[in-house]
């Protein structure tokens, strides 16, 4: 999601290695670039300059280490600032001490609250909690219904009201909640503007009415110098708690986190990476700026793996590995699996380098869709044993899965290639194998 | 002949003046002032300028162009007074902004070369592409043209109603099937029936979807195609809607969207906030498309035909 802004990163980086030390001169064409990549990447005017005079600063100031290149040097500098302008540890949202929890949803036009809201009823549902959402979107029209819709599919009710009055809304809401024993109340708002007088009073009574514990500035991550005027303006009137960065699954260089973060002073919670109800995750700053920096997210990846990945299949499949029995039908399960694990642009995104590799290469959850046909369209003996899969099986396969015999040939060469490099990595981590074998998948054949 | 004239802009003189008028206490007012009478601008004056334009999100890339610009302008022209400098930074500004085409007019009463006029709408989640087209047929039926809505945003929970309410309230009839129907048979129906209706335009809307996601962007290169067996050269215009907020991301989902859609027109939504949307500027200038219209309220009324002028003043008006 960083990719355009570590690249350009990385490339003053690279100007500056070979050279033995860090002087004002040679500092001067790295710090430019570095305030130009944070301008391209939407980071508000006055937090670039700011930023980039800290860091030359400190790139002066500090004494030059023998034992790594300038170029690493100032790459630290530039890491260490930016996650403390990220914010240096995550935050959680605070629950209640008594029940019911209540959270407050509040954001622009079409910046993704009431999806937002949804997602997070079902978090929080898969926590063991028992959330209600309130409609208190009652003017765009549809709303209501895009939210019931959506809570629909999450078995949590939706609290609504025919009068189109936001503030009864919410305070009945409430006292729902109260009654039929729901430990959280997610309140979602309609869209306003930070500059509309009205809908502020609006957002703010309703606030004063249910004192929220939780408050959430809801912000698009696509957003670009005004982010800090909406954001400073919101923080101003409803005084909220944290921040929940959207659409990050587009290619935005998504300064806006950097800009926030710095003018208002408080913590961004979560971030939103898709259209799907569980696409969500919490924010952590060191990470992100991992990320800037195109070192990629490890931790996310394998804490991902980790929530999704069957025990017991990694354990068969393991053992399939090490004794060489590995066939394609193990191959459709372990695509089941990378599956489950979210978007394939998502989770290679976290590989280090691999963000960087694959920088305009978008990789489609499509991509997937003619493998399993193929498999799928394969007799038990043929998943068994590949070899005998021959000219005339070939040309069943392809037309039972509606492919190509070519794309036959490319399925089962990668597989073999995958057979071969997974013989050497027995030693890896199972996660270490999962990413592997997800890149060998859509290294080959790539558009 | 003054340049605004020659650009077609007579009309709009009045206008003009008036955002003359107020840019003089404005920033622009102050560059102005301190370039006047020198021979070269100095770097104080660009800096300036430079986050005017920055922080209105022109970008750094078309910022750098335009600071180029009055450099050689400044270099040529040589010690201008106060107005002339004031009126080279609007020119240059403006005539990055592409014009409309002139089969392609913004004017909601203006006629169109084909029956029916198709338009399709695209753009990123959250932009404001519904609330455009239902703004856009209240207009158009103002104008006593015969409007046709198409519902093809069958992914969005609740989408096709949102439209049908916009329908209502513009009191257009509208072609559905509702959510999670095939978009593409949905953007079929609406010309067919538009076509046999006699409408003289169609509003075709669309799901939201990054830009980035390549099987989305093929759908709609799809919902595009199948137009065009239904009525010749159709749709005839492509409107990506961007919003005023966002940054220099919308860059990207320009290039993409046109990638996919060859899109033909820009619509900038939220323009009452205090986002200016200057990477219209750039995108314009890159891709040669026209920005045809600005959204500035959720009423059916605030949506307002595109003009240069009034938008470059409004991006030195510090208390816009």
């Amino acid at each position: 999601m960083f990719d355009d802004l570590s690249s350009k990163l990385q490339s003053t980086f690279k100007s500056l290695s070979g050279q033995s030390k860090i002087t004002e001169l040679n500092i001067a064409e790295a710090v430019r670039e570095i305030r130009r990549a944070l301008l391209d990447a939407d980071v508000n005017y006055e937090v670039a300059k700011e930023f980039t005079r800290k860091v030359k600063d400190q790139a002066l100031e500090s004494k030059v280490l023998t034992s790594v290149s300038p170029g690493q040097q100032f790459t630290k500098i530039v890491f260490d600032e930016l996650t403390y302008i990220l914010g240096e540890k995550s935050e959680e949202i605070r629950f209640a001490a008594v029940p019911p929890t209540v959270i407050l949803i509040a954001g622009l036009q079409g910046s993704g609250k009431t999806t937002f809201a949804g997602k997070l009823a079902k978090l929080l549902k898969s926590k063991g909690r028992n959330p209600v959402l309130a409609a208190a979107d009652v003017y765009r029209p549809a709303a209501i219904e895009q939210l019931k819709t959506l809570a629909g599919q999450i078995n949590v009710p939706v609290y609504s009201i025919e009068e189109q009055n936001a503030l009864r809304t919410a305070k009945e809401a409430l006292q729902f909640a109260r009654k039929n024993a729901h430990d959280v109340l997610i309140v979602d708002t309609a869209g306003r503007l930070h500059v509309d007088e009205h809908m502020m009073k609006e957002v703010s009574e309703i606030k004063k009415a249910i004192s929220p514990n939780e408050i959430l500035f809801v912000v698009d991550s696509m957003t670009g110098q005004d982010a800090v005027n909406t954001a400073r303006e919101f923080d101003k009137t409803i005084d909220f708690d944290g921040v929940v960065l959207t659409k990050l699954d587009g290619d935005t260089r998504g300064g806006a986190a950097l800009s926030i973060r710095n003018v208002v002073e408080k913590p961004i919670k979560f971030m939103s990476t898709g259209e799907k109800l569980d696409a969500i995750s919490a924010f952590h700053p060191d990470r992100m700026a991992q990320r800037i920096l195109g070192m990629g997210d490890v931790v996310s990846l394998v804490e991902k793996a980790q929530q999704e990945y069957d025990e017991d299949q990694a354990k068969k499949l393991e053992k399939k590995i090490k004794s060489d029995s590995f066939d394609l039908d193990d191959f459709y399960t372990q695509i089941q699996q990378i599956k489950k694990m979210g978007s394939l642009t998502e989770l290679a995104g976290m590989i280090p380098g691999v963000s960087q590799k694959l920088k305009d290469v978008e990789i489609s959850d499509d991509a997937l869709k003619p493998i399993e046909a193929m498999i799928s369209s394969m007799t038990l003996e043929e998943r068994q044993n590949p070899n005998i899969i021959n000219a005339g099986r070939k040309r069943r396969i392809s037309r039972g899965s509606g492919t190509s015999v070519r794309e036959v040939n490319d399925l089962l060469k990668q597989f073999q290639q995958m057979k071969k490099m997974m013989k050497t990595m027995t030693k890896m981590s199972r996660m270490g194998r999962a990413a592997e074998g997800l890149k060998s998948l859509y290294q080959p054949g790539r558009k | 002949m003054g340049f605004f004239e020659k650009l077609g802009f007579k009309k709009k003189q009045e206008k003009l003046e008036d955002g003359l008028e107020k840019s003089r206490d404005g920033l622009l007012g102050k560059l102005g002032k301190a370039i006047a009478g020198k021979d070269k601008v100095d770097d104080e004056v660009l800096d300036d300028l430079e986050e005017v334009l920055i922080t209105s999100d022109v970008g750094v890339k078309t910022t750098l162009e335009i600071i180029k610009r009055i450099e050689e302008r400044v270099a040529r022209d040589k010690y201008l007074n106060t107005s002339e400098l004031q009126k080279i930074l609007r020119e240059e500004i403006i005539a990055l902004l592409k014009e409309n085409d002139h089969d392609k007019p913004a004017d909601f009463d203006a006629q169109f070369t084909h029956k029916p006029h198709v338009v399709m709408v695209v753009g990123v989640n959250g932009v404001g592409k519904t609330t455009t087209i239902g703004k856009l047929a209240w207009h158009y039926q103002g104008a006593g043209k015969n409007v046709l809505l198409g519902a093809a945003d069958t992914f969005r929970a609740a989408a096709v109603n949102q439209l049908k309410i916009w329908s209502e309230r513009a009191n257009v009839p509208i072609v559905q099937q509702g959510q999670g129907a095939d978009p593409a048979a949905v953007a079929f129906d609406t010309v067919s029936s538009a076509k046999a209706k006699g409408s003289d335009i169609v509003l075709v809307d669309t799901a939201g979807r990054l830009h980035n996601k390549v099987s989305l962007m093929n759908e709609l290169t799809k919902i595009k195609r199948v137009m065009g067996k239904v009525v010749d050269g159709a749709p005839h215009e492509v409107i990506l809607v961007l919003d005023a907020s966002t940054g220099q991301n919308a860059m990207q989902q320009a290039k993409a969207f046109t990638q996919a859609v060859d899109i033909t027109g820009l619509a900038l939504t939220k323009l009452d906030g205090t986002a200016k949307g200057g990477i219209v500027i750039g995108i314009s200038s890159e891709l040669s498309v026209p920005v045809k219209y600005i959204g500035v309220g959720e009423q059916a009324d605030d949506l307002q035909v595109f003009d240069r002028i009034s938008f470059v003043n409004a991006l030195f008006d510090k208390d816009k």
